[in-house]
């Protein structure tokens, strides 16, 4: 029975115009470069906003043209746009797309007409998601959360229109998700080339495809929460609005409840910042592992702490709402959850530290972007606890506490394993190499200034500063010395923002006059640097699908002649050899 | 080389930021020091992990950076050692999680002679309530809202007309007596916060929500809206004075109560007051048969 | 080798290929996997639909009060169940052509999936009828949570199934073209099974809205 696209009896189309190759393409790795380019450019877009909203903070008065409406718009989209449309699609999306049909042994995903569809649905929700900046009232100013009844009542930006394009935006996106996500878990199912059995692939892999089918089921509840409040706005239902004043009247609605939407938003919300994790980790191990030369330890728990973090998130989300007026009892049930998966979460860490321990470490950019990630994500995993603790949590939520907390584990941790992993396969994707120097400068600008960017903030939020506020204003507790953290981090942001721009000069310009790079420069033994052609050709793999022996990992393998060997090298191939390194 | 060194610079200037960082909890102004107590054990569990973790990441770099010849170790995995950093992680955080459910359990169970004392959110002030010498506060809601009545207090209900109104965004509490804080809101989601209590709640339209505390200290604190209500948000601020138990029952005799508000309306206010309150609250557009 | 036991595999030990056959001699097709992983999806969206359901009704408990005091149920009109029990016939039409593409008998199938596309699309035309027979009696959508929740779980049971008709006419369609045999006969399988899930989930949703 004809199943994978290898094998597919009709032979593989090969486009021939520029349309067809570059634009109207069913190629993943056509597609992963147009979510990725996407996914970057709003990411910028949000960048500035946060730009913005540090101005605002930092220097209260001074940009009169800041008022509370546009800077709760500025807080909202940023969330939205950073969450979703930036980390989700870029990670699964782009480096998904691009990477599992080539670690895999595939020539492309199971249903590439449907994964060309994903990408320009994706595109039109970015459209949608922007037209809410030109429609009367703007965006929505309700946080990323967009609780109701205030996302769609009187006193909150944008509660006429602004939501509605958000909404429409996400549901948008959800369905352009649900045809990627069907693509990479079936992919991943149905299309590994010979002897890639599941244990045989790497972790980026894994880490994708667990993702994935946590999308998949997770994307719903959000579609869900998005149908019902456009009802309650547009058609008067009373899903989530019960009865209140609204503009001196009382309101039509009644018995809605809030916290039916809330419930609905965090079953979809907790998953999600997994969904933008997992991957994060599966990247970084393959980063860590390839750039110290050495297989990474404990590969069987780190899969299944990967497939066990997918499964716990889904049991963890009412630690959102522990303060929000829902049954208190329910604290008990959810701090333990959240408690308990902190521990297949420590760990991936640990394993991580001891992959490093006793091996033969490069601390090339790539590696460099991994110790950050390693650094970061250690200080944001941790405080994550204070706040999955219940009790502990009453006086920290909503306080910028919360704010450093998820920038550090979500806009921190992995930004630095994407910058890690776009330094790292740049050669196989584009075949050239980029600038070392601006590489080094890039690294080191970005990984200090945001931990003086975050740090700070902790510290405001255990005072009791709370966020979403567009200014401090007078109190009987926050020292003055407050407005001069917020200075500084606003400084900080500031230039972390400005040194992004070493690294697109750098991507571009090295895209165009970079040295041509060596198709394996790291020595990297998974499947996608063994290809024929760098970049990968149309199919990947030239005319027949690469065979492959063992697992992703062999790296200083004791007796080999190299320090590494690739997954498609036979075994007769390694014997021992009398030469011994010196 | 110099990422090690940074990372060691990194965790001891986090330290240091700690230590003298004029930045950390208020002056705790509440029985709620078993929060207090869960965080600053969360806080050295978690400072023991980050310090230790850190310091191995940096030696790692330092020992096995590469140099011409070195090569690494094969090592897969070792079921041992997983096991045992398992079982410790595991340990660490039931040593966390311990006194944070005890504290939670307090938090859960308000004392039977609590004071209750109602605080009503909308955009963007604070109002409050008491509920007078019957000790009970009267049913209350937005269908009884109207301009003459602006709590909402149901007149139809006995226990109402003794209920205490504040307006202007201050709440007197006598010090050292349990109050139960029941939180309605009138439009949207807010939440009521006084850092020095630690204790908050949201306020949830359609709901009545509640924390409980015990003030232990005279003063003047901050209420802040922890839950963005807005383009107010910011500025929804209110006052909570604790003082001592004379000082707070002299200022709660001069309040008006709802009888006098009643009693100070025009005949036709109050009319319209009993009127909604005696309607079934349904709305215009409520087509149902 | 079970699930279980390929995840404990130690990949590092065990080189070569000599243990792992072909994989197309054993997996099935894409677009089977396909189906059942979306099969997944739709469970997700109709269960946290219904759980939406069950909340604001008031179900009594744990859960948040302040719900429900409004809701009224709605009338079940005789359209509600002949209308099930055209489904229940397009799901039987489309059972008939997976049995008849065991048996080779081509006729019999092409007739039989023209069948069930065809009930299909007559459901969908008896749930538009049972809206505005509602519509007309009174039940708008924002009067009532009740309502609301109906109009909204027959319109998302509805798109899937008009999703369903798309493809059991893309089926057609490769039937006139005279595709690869295994490919429709395939095609026409997962039709089914799809149309028998959007069955079970009808009855279960048609359950719910007549119990409450």
């Amino acid at each position: 029975m004809a199943t994978t696209i290898a094998d597919d009896l009709r032979p593989m189309h090969h486009p021939k115009t520029w349309v067809g190759k570059y634009v109207w393409s069913q190629d993943h790795k056509v597609i992963a470069i147009q979510y990725g380019v996407t996914a970057i450019a709003i990411g910028l877009v949000a960048l500035v906003l946060s730009v913005l909203m540090r101005l605002q903070l930092g220097f209260p008065g001074l940009f009169p043209w800041i008022q509370p409406e546009n800077y709760l718009q500025y807080v909202s989209m940023h969330g939205m746009i950073m969450v979703v449309y930036l980390l989700t699609a870029l990670l699964l999306g782009g480096f998904g797309n691009y990477m599992i049909p080539l670690m895999i042994g595939a020539r492309d995903m199971v249903f590439p007409f449907v994964n060309m569809l994903s990408y320009w649905i994706y595109l039109l929700s970015v459209l949608v998601l922007v037209s809410g900046f030109f429609v009367p009232g703007g965006p929505t100013g309700a946080g990323w959360t967009l609780y109701p009844p205030q996302a769609i009542s009187e006193g909150t930006p944008g509660n006429q229109w602004g939501i509605v394009t958000m909404l429409g935006s996400l549901a948008i996106f959800i369905i352009a998700f649900t045809m990627g996500g069907l693509n990479y878990v079936t992919t991943v199912l149905q299309a590994r080339t010979r002897g890639m059995t599941l244990m045989r692939m790497p972790l980026t892999v894994w880490g994708i495809f667990i993702a994935s089918i946590m999308g998949l089921l997770a994307f719903p509840a959000l579609f869900v929460a998005a149908i019902m409040m456009l009802l309650d706005h547009l058609l008067g239902s009373s899903f989530f609005m019960p009865a209140m004043m609204t503009m001196g009247q009382e309101s039509s609605t009644q018995g809605g409840s809030p916290l039916l939407f809330q419930h609905l938003f965090w079953f979809f919300g907790h998953p999600e910042v997994y969904i933008v994790a997992l991957p994060a980790f599966g990247i970084v191990s393959d980063l860590i592992s390839v750039h110290a030369r050495k297989n990474i330890f404990g590969y069987r728990m780190m899969v299944w702490a990967i497939v066990v973090i997918g499964g716990l998130s889904f049991l963890v989300w009412a630690h959102h709402m522990y303060v929000s007026g829902m049954n208190p009892y329910f604290g008990f049930f959810f701090a333990t959850s959240t408690l308990i998966i902190a521990i297949p979460t420590a760990i991936k860490v640990y394993n991580w530290l001891l992959t490093l321990w006793r091996g033969d470490i490069h601390l090339r950019v790539p590696m460099l972007f991994a110790i950050a990630f390693l650094f970061t994500f250690i200080h944001g995993g941790l405080t994550g606890l204070f706040l999955g603790n219940v009790s502990v949590d009453v006086p920290l939520s909503d306080t910028f506490f919360v704010v450093g907390h998820f920038h550090m584990v979500m806009g921190v941790s992995p930004i630095l394993v994407i910058f890690g992993a776009i330094y790292h396969w740049y050669p196989k994707i584009t075949g050239r190499m980029w600038n070392e120097t601006l590489g080094q400068i890039h690294f080191w600008v970005t990984f200090l200034g945001v931990y003086a960017v975050y740090l700070p903030m902790h510290y405001l939020g255990i005072l009791g500063v709370p966020r979403r506020y567009y200014a401090l204003g007078e109190t009987s507790f926050i020292p003055e010395s407050a407005h001069l953290a917020n200075e500084a981090i606003s400084v900080a942001a500031i230039v972390v923002f400005a040194a992004q721009f070493l690294f697109f000069y750098n991507m571009i310009w090295s895209y165009f006059r970079g040295p041509k790079a060596d198709p394996n420069p790291w020595g990297a033994a998974s499947l996608e640097w063994q290809t024929p052609e760098t970049p990968p050709g149309h199919g990947n793999w030239g005319p027949r699908l690469p065979t492959v022996y063992r697992w992703a990992y062999d790296y200083s393998v004791p007796h080999a002649a190299r320090d590494f060997i690739a997954q498609n090298e036979p075994p007769s191939a390694d014997a021992p050899s009398e030469e011994v390194l010196p | 080389m110099r990422v090690a060194i940074a990372i060691v610079a990194l965790v001891l200037g986090s330290i240091v930021f700690h230590l003298l960082s004029p930045w950390w909890q208020t002056p705790l102004a509440s029985n709620w020091d078993s929060i207090d107590s869960a965080l600053h054990i969360t806080l050295l569990i978690c400072a023991i992990a980050f310090v230790s973790l850190n310091l191995f990441l940096a030696l790692a770099i330092v020992r096995f950076r590469h140099r011409p010849g070195s090569r690494a170790h094969y090592a897969p995995e070792s079921p041992r050692l997983e096991k045992t950093l398992t079982f410790w992680t595991g340990l660490g955080i039931v040593g966390m999680l311990a006194p944070g459910l005890v504290a939670w359990g307090k938090y859960v169970d308000v004392p039977k002679d609590a004071a209750v004392v109602e605080a009503i959110g909308q955009q963007w002030q604070w109002t409050f309530r008491y509920p007078g010498p019957d000790g009970v506060l009267g049913t209350a809601g937005v269908q009884y809202m109207t301009p003459d009545n602006p709590f909402g207090v149901n007149p139809l209900d006995p226990f109402g007309r003794d209920d205490i109104l504040v307006q202007g965004n201050e709440l007197h509490l006598p010090k050292g007596k349990s109050v139960k804080l029941v939180l309605r809101s009138k439009d949207v989601l807010h939440d009521f916060y006084v850092p020095e209590f630690r204790a908050k709640m949201d306020l949830v339209p359609g709901l009545v929500t509640y924390f409980w505390m015990t003030p232990t200290t005279i003063g003047t604190f901050d209420i802040l809206c922890a839950e963005l209500c807005g383009v107010g948000h910011h500025e929804m601020r209110g006052k909570v004075v604790v003082e001592p138990r004379e000082s707070f029952e002299a200022w709660l005799g001069q309040q008006e109560s709802f009888n006098q508000l009643l009693a100070m309306s025009s005949p036709d206010a109050v009319t319209e007051m009993f009127r909604k309150a005696n309607s079934c609250s349904t709305p215009a557009t409520w087509g149902v048969r | 080798m079970s699930l279980i036991s390929r995840l404990a595999e130690k990949s590092w030990e065990t080189p070569g290929i000599d243990r792992y056959r072909e994989p197309d001699s054993y997996r099935p097709a894409a677009a089977t996997v396909g189906v059942y992983v979306y099969f997944g999806v739709a469970t997700v969206i109709f269960t946290l639909l219904a759980a939406a359901y069950l909340v604001r009704m008031g179900v009594p408990g744990a859960v948040d009060h302040g719900t429900g005091d409004d809701w009224r149920p709605m009338p079940e009109p005789p359209l509600l169940w002949i209308n099930t029990a055209i489904l229940l016939l397009s799901s039987l039409a489309w059972e008939a052509a997976t049995r008849a593409s065991r048996r080779d008998d081509v006729p019999r199938m092409r007739t039989m999936v023209l069948a069930g596309n065809a009930l299909g699309l007559l459901f969908l035309v008896g749930q538009v009828l049972l809206w505005w027979h509602y519509q007309t009696a009174g039940y708008y959508l924002s009067a009532n949570p009740a309502n609301a929740f109906f109009y909204l779980l027959t319109a998302i049971h509805g798109l899937h199934l008009a999703g369903g008709i798309f493809a059991g006419g893309r089926t057609l369609g490769q039937m006139a073209i005279r595709a690869d045999g295994q490919r429709i006969c395939r095609n026409v399988r997962l039709c089914t099974i799809y149309w028998h899930y959007l069955l079970a989930v009808w009855l279960l949703l048609a359950a719910l809205l007549v119990a409450t």
